[in-house]
């Protein structure tokens, strides 16, 4: 896709009809993470509906969920893609269904099972080798969490990434500045900036609106290629509904009726 | 034992374009520098960077691919223990975790080095299989397993160095199956990996006092022969397990379980690494005695 053919109006209608999914489903079952999903839903709608070629089971391009209390995004996504079915996720987190929390591998369309932060990034490097060593040419995206960054685990991820040259790993950090405490920004200040130290380790690196979808795409279109790329995202956990936006109680909760009422009714205005 | 297990993986690697190896930063022994030279793009060195080493190695086998993990023991399991539970045995697959040099094989490297609990931890992961050959021959015919299975994770502990030969005249090796590598009516030793050849030299001294002995390579520690073990336990007057491990969750702590479930009436005798830490120092054997880990110790025990 060419950046002049971007649908920046299809891809927000794409990301209001994923956010109102995931509510919908907030009304069945409480378990889930809100804040989080809608901080990266024009990251994730970018990676597999611009930027994946042939998105789907027959893509030769391979998106791993490392912040896996994220996946909710990724669902929904894959239920638009025809991957997970509508029943899949009107079953989630119920006995008799198959998707849970966080993403499990196996599951139509999940590459990796994760969960526990700080995992994604080496899975992510062994499986860019791989598609280099079966001289392939599969594109790895992932999706790391800030407060995934302060994984020791992570860093050694990063290291391998440039070491190895992988310049077919394509990484956006989901830079919403919450974690359970608090700001990411107030408890571990020294973790800003985020970019530099990315460029220090060898990486592109690239800063953009994670709300934007067209600067997503533009910016991973613009990339040089000779090495892996990071994209810092700049987004708002909750985003799309002003009382879950920066409020450190979403990252968990779910809406009881009315409030799903005005989350519903804020999202459409927004259309 | 860690050259054979080179040798054997550079022969499967060139027959089988799968098969990888994630290293932490350990000097090339033996093929392993052959390994990295012929296929440099599945020789990858994360330095020391153990759970990068598992993440790695389980991305790459979410691609299809055969990697094998290998460092000194304590590194390859300890460390990276969340990685290895999460990324291989939850996803359940074909990744062989090497700990090299495992028990006190360092001795005088410190507890640092040791890995005296290693069978009990892998043991307890759900998928897990876990494989302790006893020689170099059986290094072979394990390493040749992992490279070809695709049940999922293994832990494969190995020796260093020096490990006599024990098995050249032995039944054939089978996954899973207690393997006899001498047979008897008397006394049955059921002992693993390194430590085999302190149970051999006690093998013949029994022998030598008139016992007809049986000694056991109970390489497969999970999934353990429970039926192999039953049946030691019932064709024998006296089993005695030897093992360079602590007391639980290894072999001599799952016989004891076996026998009373079976109610087995034969004589048992454990002999293990104590629930302590060494600060011993000396050759491996000095601190398997500082345990209690010696043939003129057990013998004056089941003599």
């Amino acid at each position: 896709m060419t950046q002049a053919s971007f649908d920046a109006k299809a891809a927000r209608a794409r990301c209001q009809r994923y956010r109102r999914r995931i509510l919908d489903i907030s009304q069945r079952v409480s378990a889930l993470h809100i804040g989080g999903a809608f901080s990266c839903t024009e990251i994730v709608d970018a990676i597999y509906n611009e930027l994946m070629r042939k998105p789907g089971l027959s893509s030769p391009d391979t998106f791993l969920m490392s912040k896996g209390h994220g996946c909710m995004i990724q669902y929904v996504v894959l239920e638009g893609l025809g991957v997970l079915t509508r029943a899949d996720l009107d079953a989630y987190c119920t006995p008799h269904g198959r998707l849970g929390v966080h993403p499990d591998y196996g599951n139509p369309g999940i590459e990796a099972s994760t969960g526990s932060l700080g995992h994604g990034l080496s899975m992510v490097v062994g499986m860019a080798l791989a598609e280099r060593g079966k001289r392939r040419d599969g594109m790895i995206y992932t999706v790391l969490s800030d407060g995934e960054t302060q994984e020791g685990s992570t860093w050694e991820a990063v290291l391998m990434a440039s070491s190895f040259k992988l310049t077919n790993i394509v990484a956006f950090i989901d830079n919403n500045d919450f974690q359970s405490l608090g700001r990411t920004s107030e408890t571990h200040p020294s973790l800003y900036p985020l970019a530099a130290k990315f460029e220090a380790f060898g990486w592109e690196t690239a800063e953009v609106d994670g709300h934007d979808s067209a600067a997503i795409f533009r910016a991973v279109s613009a990339r040089k290629g000779d090495r892996p790329l990071m994209v810092v995202a700049r987004t708002t956990k909750g985003k799309g509904v002003s009382y879950m936006e920066n409020a450190p109680i979403w990252h968990y909760r779910a809406p009881n009726k009315d409030e799903y009422a005005q989350a519903i009714s804020e999202l459409e205005t927004q259309a | 034992m860690r050259n054979t297990f080179s040798e054997t993986l550079y022969q499967e690697a060139t027959a089988n374009p799968d098969v990888y190896i994630v290293v932490a930063d350990i000097s090339p022994a033996g093929s392993m520098g052959k390994f990295s030279s012929e296929y440099p793009e599945r020789f990858i060195n994360v330095g020391v960077a153990e759970q990068s080493m598992i993440g790695i190695a389980a991305g790459l086998a979410l691609k299809g691919c055969q990697p094998f993990a290998y460092t000194i023991a304590t590194f390859s399991l300890y460390r990276p223990f969340e990685m290895i539970r999460d990324d291989l045995c939850y996803q359940n697959l074909p990744v062989t975790v090497v700990g090299m040099g495992a028990g006190v094989i360092y001795s005088t490297l410190g507890g640092t080095h040791h890995t005296q609990e290693d069978i009990a931890i892998a043991s307890a992961l759900p998928n897990m299989q876990v494989i302790a050959p006893c020689d170099p021959l059986e290094c072979v015919e394990a390493t040749r397993w992992c490279a070809r299975q695709k049940n999922g994770p293994v832990y494969l502990r190995i020796g260093k160095a020096g490990e006599p030969v024990l098995t050249a005249n032995a039944e054939p090796w089978q996954f899973g199956k207690l393997r006899y590598l001498r047979r008897g009516s008397d006394v049955c030793i059921l002992t693993y990996g390194v430590i085999t050849a302190m149970a051999v030299e006690i093998a013949d001294k029994l022998a030598a006092q008139g016992r007809s002995v049986s000694l056991v390579s109970a390489h497969t520690l999970k999934p353990l022969d429970r039926e192999g073990i039953t049946a030691a336990l019932q064709q024998h007057r006296h089993v005695v397990v030897i093992e360079e491990h602590a007391p639980q969750g290894g072999l001599a702590s799952q016989v004891k379980q076996i026998a009373w479930d079976v109610r087995a009436t034969c004589r048992l005798d454990t002999f293990t690494l104590q629930d302590a830490f060494i600060h011993n120092y000396g050759s491996t054997n000095d601190l398997l005695a500082a345990h209690g880990l010696s043939p003129e110790r057990i013998l004056a025990t089941i003599g």
